[in-house]
């Protein structure tokens, strides 16, 4: 077993880099499968979100969308950014900033019926700024061919 | 005049570390004792500058001058005086400052405290240190001065953000920020002994009290800041993966590796370029947490845009202290000695594995932390790198890596048998498999990692004790001691999590008053819902009745807050700790019906999780108290030059 | 091989750096380079934000004159900071109109008292759902729309004396 000690401290580094890289490599490709894209409705439309993955849904709660089930914790809404809509089911509190007409990302997936269950509504932390999701992402679908 | 006063300070401050590390690189050089006798009596000067500083900018916050900037962007003059006290380091600026004088007092401690060290490898390190202080300073005066004045004044400041309201979390950031400052010092040591080519066991020996004391206090802060989450929030979860946590847990995991590979440096004298390097990856990630999340620009590379001067200072500083040290290292680290051997199956072995295994994790950790950053900055794609990602990468090395620690702390230095560590481990893998056994047949049904997760913890409870096995208590050092605490705390911690995440019950209703309704063994009323009011915000309280079986009721009180300054609402939970567990009770908003929601956990042995990070800390104190007292009383007298 | 593994963690974290700060650094970046910027301002019609002075909607944007609207709160310090700016501008002629996010009308009143009232129209977009239309982050943040309703230039953050001149050129442009 004992080796020198100039090669002992090459394996070493070089289990150490094995480790590293590997582990580098075995985040990336988790990654693929596991990073939660943000889509605004127009994006889930356009580029087709497959169905179960956990992704981001933003946009405003369209006017007058939000209706409770009759079980009281469960609410469907409709989430919108001007040019598509999503309807939503959310089962839990919903976060005061939760309103309609106001900003809203949602975390969940999409269903194979187009609609979107949401384990998570996010609630905004900071007085100051929108979800800068939202704010970034309205301007792609503003933009998008009116 | 008193913002002024405190500017002042800080470009005098500023200026005593410039001196100081034009006076340490000279006299490092040029091996002159005077310039080197200098360097000490000035880095304490600049302590205490550094001090008066910050507490000008506390007395600023507690008086609420609404004249500064910064005060009146995060204070407000109904906030109670603790908030007022806390909001000093509750924004970018306020947390600079205090980051730079905690900074300058290491310095100022290392310099009048530190005697065992080589003289020209210390002065390199406070040159060092210096160095890294007035970038800080820099930034502080050209990129985010916190005493910048404001006029004409307002006639109130914003206040703060609710959720930060809270006693524990105003002591949270100046906790893990005394850690972040102790891994910089551990880096200045490693660029002064590269320096000065002096690598080795002294060297080891005096930079291990300051990771020791950084590792404690970023384990203390982690726990709580995971605590305060878990009842703050409301959502039940004690740790979410999130930009912020991640910051804090990063450097936590490099320092865990750098004190285990120290302790092979200064007993064994090996792994020395390995050790180097680990305090420079420390520090780095110690500077990321810092840097990141103060700057927002973990929220969004927007946050760059809005104020390109700071974050383009930031990576600066970043590039020159990283990248410098790295390149010192390159250079430096072919002249360092090789150290001694052992074998793979040996303690060092086991403490190489330990290291790679927490170096992984840490890797895995800071690429789902900066891959949604690195991507939006390429591509402008935006995503979010959630829980499923960590868990799924990251749980399954960190049971391997505790697993190992089960039989790191019982082999021998330098060469041992693996039978004999195999049989000395009979007693603990016996517990593990009747664990595995009881577990699987009185629950069947559970996640494979919850499950492995209460298997080695049972096994590594028992085995992390083994090394006190005939021993005769009373002469055991304390930090073995130390180690025993701590490998137990990870092993309880452990235990916490896994049962939570496999055991939890919960419930979701919308109830009316006087309904009963059921969570795990517990069956829970809502007696009432009145309006109340505290210091500057108005709640609705519920009263929730509880009892087990047929067993005492007892009442639990959560609210909804509502803050008018900034308006924002916040659920306060209400918890009842029992023996096996946690009864947690989040109510919300009522609907049309006079019905209210009730959201209702019953979390068995949830209190485990921090209970184990308070033991790691503790049994971190415990090794820092025994290594201290051993080196006052093996210290040398003082060489002179 | 040694040499290598040597330097290597100094080449990752350069890599690190120069992928990151290229995606930072790029001239006017994917830094919010308003997509909005000459698209039309999306329609809105905001109720009065004080008593006694007019809201406003994106109809009276259209009259043909350039505009400058502004997007501000009275519980916003940089907006306390901008205030002079904008006075300056106003006293030059510049159109102002605002926009106060989650405002009340009493902090906006004692916000006007103090640093000048610059505004000709004060709507008040409570639920910020104007602010997330027009795509903006946060506040303070300033549009300049052409005669025709068009957003010709969004400033993001206050305005500080040197960036006058840039937005007076911009008005210019947008006759």
């Amino acid at each position: 077993m004992a080796l020198k000690a100039k090669n002992q401290r090459l394996i070493l580094a070089l289990l150490a880099l094995a480790a590293i890289v590997g582990a580098a490599l075995l985040a990336m490709s988790a990654l693929k499968d596991q990073a939660a894209y943000f889509y605004t409705p127009s994006d889930a439309k356009k580029d087709h979100v497959e169905t179960g993955r956990a992704v981001r849904l933003g946009g405003m709660v369209q006017k007058g969308s939000i209706e409770r089930l009759p079980d009281g914790v469960t609410i469907n809404f409709i989430v919108t950014d001007n040019a598509e809509t999503v309807p939503v089911t959310f089962k839990g509190i919903v976060p005061d900033l939760f309103k309609e007409d106001s900003g809203v990302v949602a975390e969940g997936s999409f269903q194979p019926d187009g609609r979107f269950v949401a384990t998570n509504i996010l609630a905004k932390h900071d007085e100051r700024y929108m979800p800068p999701q939202v704010a970034g992402q309205m301007h792609k679908t503003e933009s998008l061919d009116k | 005049m008193i913002a002024e006063a405190g500017l002042a300070a800080l470009w005098l401050a500023a200026a005593l570390a410039a001196l100081q590390l034009v006076l340490g690189w000279m006299g490092v050089s040029s091996q002159r004792t005077d310039l080197l006798a200098a360097v000490r009596p000035v880095a304490v000067v600049q302590a205490v500058l550094a001090g008066i500083s910050f507490v000008t900018l506390i007395w600023l916050f507690v008086t609420v001058d609404l004249s500064v900037a910064l005060v009146a962007a995060n204070n407000a003059s109904t906030k109670p005086l603790l908030y007022k006290f806390a909001g000093t380091w509750g924004n970018h600026e306020g947390s600079m400052l205090m980051w730079v004088t905690i900074l300058a007092v290491a310095g100022g401690a290392v310099a009048l405290f530190e005697r065992r060290l080589n003289e020209r490898t210390l002065i390199a390190t406070l040159s060092a240190q210096a160095a890294i202080g007035l970038g800080f300073y820099a930034f502080l005066l050209f990129a985010s001065n916190p005493f910048a004045r404001l006029n004409p004044a307002p006639a109130e400041g914003q206040g703060l953000n609710p959720l930060l309201q809270d006693p524990g979390l105003a002591f949270h950031p100046p906790t893990l920020y005394l850690g972040y400052v102790g891994l910089s010092v551990a880096f200045s040591f490693a660029v002064g002994a590269l320096v000065t080519r002096d690598v080795g066991a002294a060297f080891a020996r005096a930079m291990r009290p300051w990771v020791l004391g950084a590792w404690i206090l970023l384990t203390l802060g982690i726990t709580a800041g995971s605590y305060w989450a878990y009842y703050e929030l409301g959502w039940g979860g004690w740790w979410f993966w999130d930009p912020v946590e991640n910051a804090s847990l990063m450097p936590w995991l490099a320092a865990t590796a750098l004190l285990h590979s120290v302790t092979v440096l200064a007993t064994r004298e090996g792994l020395r370029a390995w050790t180097v390097m680990l305090a420079v990856v420390a520090f780095s990630m110690s500077m990321v947490g810092t840097f990141l999340v103060r700057s927002g620009i973990l929220t969004s590379v927007h946050a760059f845009a809005v104020d390109p001067r700071r974050g383009t200072f930031i990576l600066a500083l970043l590039a020159i202290y990283i990248g410098g040290a790295l390149a010192l290292f390159g250079f430096r680290v072919g002249t360092v000695r090789e150290g001694s051997r052992f074998d793979a199956v040996s303690r060092e072995g086991s403490l190489v594995i330990n290291n790679l295994l927490l170096s992984a994790i840490l890797g895995i950790v800071l690429v789902g932390t900066l891959y949604p950053l690195v991507a939006e900055a390429v591509t402008g794609e935006k995503l979010s790198v959630g829980p499923p990602y960590f868990n799924s990468a990251a749980g399954p090395l960190a049971l391997i890596l505790v697993a190992i620690m089960a039989a790191g702390p019982i082999m021998r230095w330098r060469r041992d048998d693996l039978k004999a560590t195999l049989t000395r481990l009979a007693g603990p893998m016996l517990l593990s498999a009747l664990v595995l056994l009881a577990v699987v047949l009185l629950a069947p049904g559970i996640g494979i990692l919850p499950l492995l997760g209460l298997v080695a913890a049972a096994g590594v409870g028992v085995a992390s004790i083994a090394p006190l096995w005939g021993r005769n208590l009373r002469r055991t050092p304390l930090y073995i001691w130390g180690m025993v605490v701590a490998h137990l705390g990870i092993a309880v911690s452990m235990a916490g999590m896994a049962a939570e995440s496999a055991f939890t019950r919960e419930t979701l209703v919308a109830g009316r008053i006087g309904e009963e309704h059921r969570v795990g063994p517990y069956s829970v009323r809502l007696d009432d819902v009145q309006p109340i009011a505290g210091p500057n915000y108005t709640a609705i309280e519920g009263t929730v009745v509880a009892r087990r079986g047929n067993g005492a009721p007892f009442t639990l009180h959560p609210q909804t807050r509502n803050f008018p300054s900034p308006q924002t609402e916040t659920n306060e939970a209400a918890i009842t700790t029992l023996l096996d567990g946690q009864l947690y009770v989040v109510v919300g908003r009522s609907d049309d019906e006079g019905r209210w929601q009730l959201r209702l956990w019953w979390k068995p042995f949830v209190t485990l999780i921090w209970l184990g990070g308070a033991l790691v800390a503790f049994g971190g104190l415990l090794s820092l108290i025994g290594r201290v007292r051993r080196e006052m009383r093996h210290a040398p007298p003082r060489e002179t030059i | 091989m040694r040499r290598l593994l040597i330097w290597l963690p100094l080449g990752m974290f350069l890599v690190f750096l120069v992928v990151f700060a290229g995606g930072l650094i790029k001239p006017e970046g994917r830094v919010i380079p308003s997509k909005l910027v000459g698209k039309p301002m999306p329609a809105f019609a905001l109720a009065p934000a004080l008593p006694g002075k007019p809201g406003l909607s994106s109809a009276e944007l259209a009259n043909g004159q350039p505009h400058l609207v502004n997007v501000f709160a009275s519980w916003c310090v940089p907006c306390i900071a901008e205030a002079p700016q904008l006075r300056q501008l106003a006293e030059a002629g510049v159109p102002v109109y605002g926009i106060a996010i989650r405002d009340r009308p009493e902090d906006l009143q004692r916000f006007i008292e103090r640093n000048g009232d610059p505004f000709r129209a004060i709507g008040g977009d409570p639920n910020s759902s104007v602010q997330i239309a027009l795509g903006s982050a946060g506040v303070p943040e300033t549009f300049i729309v052409d005669g025709k309703g068009i957003i010709r230039k969004q400033h993001i953050g206050a305005i500080n004396p040197e960036d006058v001149p840039g937005i007076m050129s911009a008005l210019g442009d947008a006759k």
